[in-house]
C-alpha cells in the first residue's frame, strides 16, 4: 500500500549529537520539499522531527532517524521513524500528556509532534527502547485515512 | 555528520546599539549555541548598560521547544537583570507551527521587525 516513490526513497541518519539534529532537520526539509509541501507544512514537519530526534539523543540515549518517501496513489507523503535501544518510556499516556517531562525541557516534544503531523504511532517497551512513526501527507485530510499505516 | 553545516558559525554574535544588545539568529542553530548564546547575554547585560535586547530571528526556518524554552529563558534573565527583551521578526509559518506545538511563549514580547522592536524598546514600554 505504501510504497517509497521513485524519487526520493529512504534515508537513514544517525543521532549522537546536536549537530545531528542539525543534519536531521536540514534532510526532512529536502524531503518535504521535494515531495511538494507547502512552507507552513514543511515548517511543521521539521519542527516535529526536532522534537522527535532531540527526545531520541537526550531519553534514549542516542539512536536513528529514517525518513521515507511515501506515495500511496493518490498523495504523496514523508515518513519519519525514530528509533533507540534506551530505556524506553514506561508510562506512555503520561508522556504524551502536554507539559510532562523528564528531561528538563517543556513537555511538549511527544504531544506537541502529534498534532504536527497526520499519523503518528509509538511503539516502546521498558528496557528495550522507543521507536516512534510519523507520518504526514502533501495534502491536507483528516487523521485517519484509509489504506494508510 | 557532526561537520559544521553552511551559514552556521561556533557562535551568535551580539552586538551593542547603545544601550540596547541586538542578535541576528541565522539558519541553523545547534542546542549548543543557543545555551552559549543565553550565557553571553547575560553576561553582557550585567557588564554594561543594557536596558534592552532585541532578538532577530527572521532568518530562522523553525523554532522547536528547545529553542522556545531558550529564547523564553534568555528574556526571563534580561527581565531580572533589569533588561527588556524583543524579539523580532518571527516568520508567520514559525508562528503558526509554534502554536499547533502548544508553545505561545506568552511572556515574550514580540515585534514585526527589528525597527518596530527598537522603537518599542525606546518607547519605554513593553
Amino acid at each position: 500500500m505504501m510504497r517509497p516513490s521513485g524519487q526520493a526513497p529512504a534515508t537513514s541518519l544517525p543521532i549522537g549529537s546536536d549537530a545531528d539534529l542539525a543534519w536531521v532537520r536540514q534532510q526532512v526539509r529536502q524531503y518535504a520539499a521535494q515531495l511538494g509541501f507547502g512552507l507552513v507544512q514543511q515548517t511543521k514537519l521539521v519542527t516535529a522531527a526536532s522534537e522527535l530526534a532531540r527526545n531520541t539523543l537526550v531519553h534514549g540515549g542516542g539512536g536513528q532517524a529514517e525518513i521515507t518517501a511515501l506515495d500511496d496513489g493518490r498523495s504523496r507523503g514523508l515518513r519519519m521513524r525514530f528509533t533507540d535501544q534506551g530505556p524506553g518510556i514506561r508510562d506512555l499516556e503520561l508522556a504524551m500528556t502536554d507539559g510532562y517531562t523528564t528531561g528538563g525541557g517543556l513537555g511538549l516534544g511527544l504531544s506537541g509532534a502529534k498534532r504536527l503531523v497526520h499519523e503518528f504511532h509509538v511503539d516502546t517497551e521498558p528496557g528495550r527502547g522507543t521507536t516512534v512513526t510519523a507520518v504526514a501527507w502533501v495534502t491536507q485530510v483528516p487523521s485517519s485515512r484509509p489504506g494508510a499505516g | 555528520m557532526s561537520q559544521p553545516l553552511p551559514g552556521q558559525s561556533a557562535q551568535v554574535p551580539v552586538l551593542a546599539l547603545g544601550d540596547v544588545l541586538l542578535v541576528s539568529l541565522q539558519g541553523e542553530l545547534h542546542d549548543g549555541m543557543a545555551e552559549q548564546l543565553q550565557h553571553d547575554i547575560s553576561s553582557r547585560i550585567s557588564a554594561s548598560e543594557v536596558t534592552g535586547v532585541v532578538i532577530d530571528i527572521s532568518g530562522v526556518d523553525i523554532v522547536d521547544s528547545f529553542l522556545g524554552r531558550v529564547l523564553a529563558e534568555i528574556a526571563s534573565t534580561a527581565a531580572l537583570l533589569a533588561a527588556r527583551t524583543v524579539l523580532a521578526g518571527m516568520r508567520p509559518a514559525v508562528a503558526i507551527t509554534l502554536v499547533e506545538l502548544g508553545l505561545t511563549l506568552p511572556g515574550l514580547v514580540t515585534a514585526l521587525d527589528v525597527d518596530r522592536a527598537l522603537e518599542l524598546l525606546s518607547q519605554g514600554g513593553t
